[in-house]
């Protein structure tokens, strides 16, 4: 029994992480249909700003902050450098412009800071709590509260303002949401801006457990994309689910099966869903017109 | 009367094919002009222009006084110039309520806090948003059609929930590109009605329609195109017996006959 429960909490632990990068992909595919793979490079971001801006001497919150705001910056501007000159350019171009960028920007990391491995310390300590007999981080509660504040704001978000129906009206059909007044280049830049502050968020919170180094963006951008696709692309319910119970299955592949196939079993569970659910759990169904 | 709209000298050029050259009217509130001309003739690629879609090479359009050349659609929306499309511009998976109050945007916005908390105010803006669109769909006669999703009505019907939209934000000027089209000769007759109703309550209408008879009767003015020049405009009558238009639309033996 508290075998189960240690690694249902690891489980959550790294299901939290999941779901924080999984949500920075529902804002981005929300306004343009564009999944976007620099959003692990975001992460990073996130992470390794904070650990530079901590060692030249700013205290941990304010490096955190510079984080989110300069990875904000970095989103927008990869919106404006590399998105919107290729408008009208199909879906799938767009996805590997994105491709692009997450390797340019991992590059850039290595060159701006090192390949070294960073932390800083987390924010309340290192003794682990005890719950049932088994044992979690509080880094890691507070992975979980980050992930489910994001996924609550963004819930209102996109179902209670009427600037979150602009940014679904923007994907619907870009011109009809011109002609109705809204200003689809904002929208843009605004869901670039956060979708990269959460991203950076995701990378401060997760950096005292995981770690990081300008190489950790693409496998948290692959897990955090299989959450987002087992739950639902766009959805943020199906993105907190989704990596929630990524988390799991791969804790609970590790401790009953093999750890060898933990991997396996996330991607194992991706074709499953996208065989048999390709709009994931909490994906609208769609009906198109023949 | 003040002009409200003012085209002048308009022209663009795609790739050394000049569209459209040197095309100019005005629109006074009220009024119905209709573009005419054989197919190809430029007269969506004129409305692309007016409406901030396409960026003409060389003219210049006014609305009430300002200089709106080549200003971005959801600009001209907000100063009160609004359009449908011949190829339907619709929010296809969305109930066709939710698409008419689309159109009822930039009326409802509000501090993003005040939305994000559901304060009254929004909660009443949003109340009110729904209750005109739902008006405006009982005018179209889609009021039954509400809750389906759009993707799942006719082209007709999508051509009347469109001219909803566009009269959701309550334009000053209101291009109508092709609005009958797909429509049978009741729908029509419906539409012909609610165009001439839009233009006495002041709005300025600007048409492109296929349906001679519509619109030589709704008319007040009328411009002709082909190859992208104006060969001729005036009253509906003056029009319809000059020969130039008449060569345009029937070819040269018929004008000389």
């Amino acid at each position: 029994m508290a075998e189960l429960m240690q690694f249902v909490l690891s489980g959550l632990t790294v299901g939290a992480v999941y779901a924080l990068v999984a949500l920075g992909f529902t804002i981005i595919y929300n306004a343009s249909d564009v999944v976007n793979f620099a959003q692990g490079e975001f992460v990073m971001l996130g992470g390794m700003i904070t650990v530079f801006a901590n060692m030249a001497g700013l205290p941990i919150p304010l490096a955190a902050l510079t984080a989110i705001v300069v990875t904000a910056v970095a989103g927008v501007a990869l919106n404006k450098l590399a998105i919107e000159p290729a408008r009208g350019a199909p879906v799938v171009s767009l996805i590997i412009i994105t491709i692009g960028a997450s390797i340019f920007m991992r590059g850039l990391a290595q060159v701006v800071f090192d390949k070294q491995l960073h932390r800083f310390p987390a924010f309340t300590g290192d003794t682990p709590i005890m719950i049932m007999g088994a044992t979690i981080l509080p880094q890691a509660l507070w992975v979980l509260f980050g992930a489910l504040v994001v996924f609550a704001g963004l819930w209102a978000f996109f179902t209670r303002t009427l600037t979150g129906k602009a940014v679904l009206a923007t994907s619907n059909n870009r011109l009809a949401a011109q002609l109705v007044g809204i200003n689809t280049n904002w929208v843009m830049t605004m869901s670039f801006a956060l979708s990269a502050g959460i991203g950076a968020l995701a990378g401060v919170l997760v950096t005292p457990i995981t770690n990081t180094s300008y190489d950790v963006g693409i496998a948290l951008a692959l897990k955090g994309f299989a959450a987002a696709m087992l739950g639902g692309m766009g959805n943020p319910i199906g993105a907190l689910v989704g990596g929630l119970l990524l988390g799991l299955i791969e804790a609970l592949t590790a401790g009953y099966i093999s750890s060898v196939y933990k991997d396996a079993a996330a991607f194992v569970v991706i074709l499953l869903v996208l065989f048999f659910m390709p709009r994931g759990i909490f994906g609208k169904s769609s009906t198109d017109r023949v | 009367m003040t002009t409200l709209l003012e085209v002048s000298g308009l022209g663009i050029t795609f790739g050394g094919l000049k569209a459209v050259q040197d095309v100019g009217f005005r629109v006074n509130p009220g009024e119905i002009v209709s573009v005419i001309g054989p197919n190809g003739a430029g007269k969506t690629t004129l409305f692309n222009m007016i409406s901030g879609v396409y960026k003409p090479s060389t003219g210049s359009v006014k609305l009430d006084g300002e200089n709106v050349t080549s200003m971005d659609p959801y600009l001209l929306a907000r100063r009160g110039l609004s359009r449908t499309f011949q190829n339907l511009q619709i929010f296809q998976t969305m109930t066709v309520l939710e698409n008419a109050i689309s159109g009822f945007h930039l009326q409802e916005m509000g501090p993003l806090l005040a939305d994000l908390f559901h304060l009254p105010s929004m909660k009443s803006r949003a109340g009110k948003a729904e209750t005109e669109a739902r008006a405006l769909l009982e005018r179209v006669r889609l009021g039954n059609a509400a809750e389906k999703e759009a993707s799942s009505l006719s082209y007709g019907a999508l051509k009347r929930l469109e001219i909803a939209r566009a009269l959701a934000l309550k334009p000053r000027v209101l291009l109508l590109d092709e609005p009958a089209a797909g429509c049978n000769a009741v729908e029509t007759e419906e539409i012909d009605h609610l165009i001439a109703e839009v233009a006495a309550s002041g709005v300025a209408i600007l048409l492109v329609e296929h349906d001679m008879k519509m619109v030589m009767r709704i008319s007040n003015h009328i411009v002709v195109l082909d190859h992208g020049e104006k060969i001729a405009e005036g009253r509906p009558e003056e029009v319809s017996r000059n020969p130039k238009v008449i060569e345009a639309y029937l070819g040269t033996e018929a004008a000389n006959a």
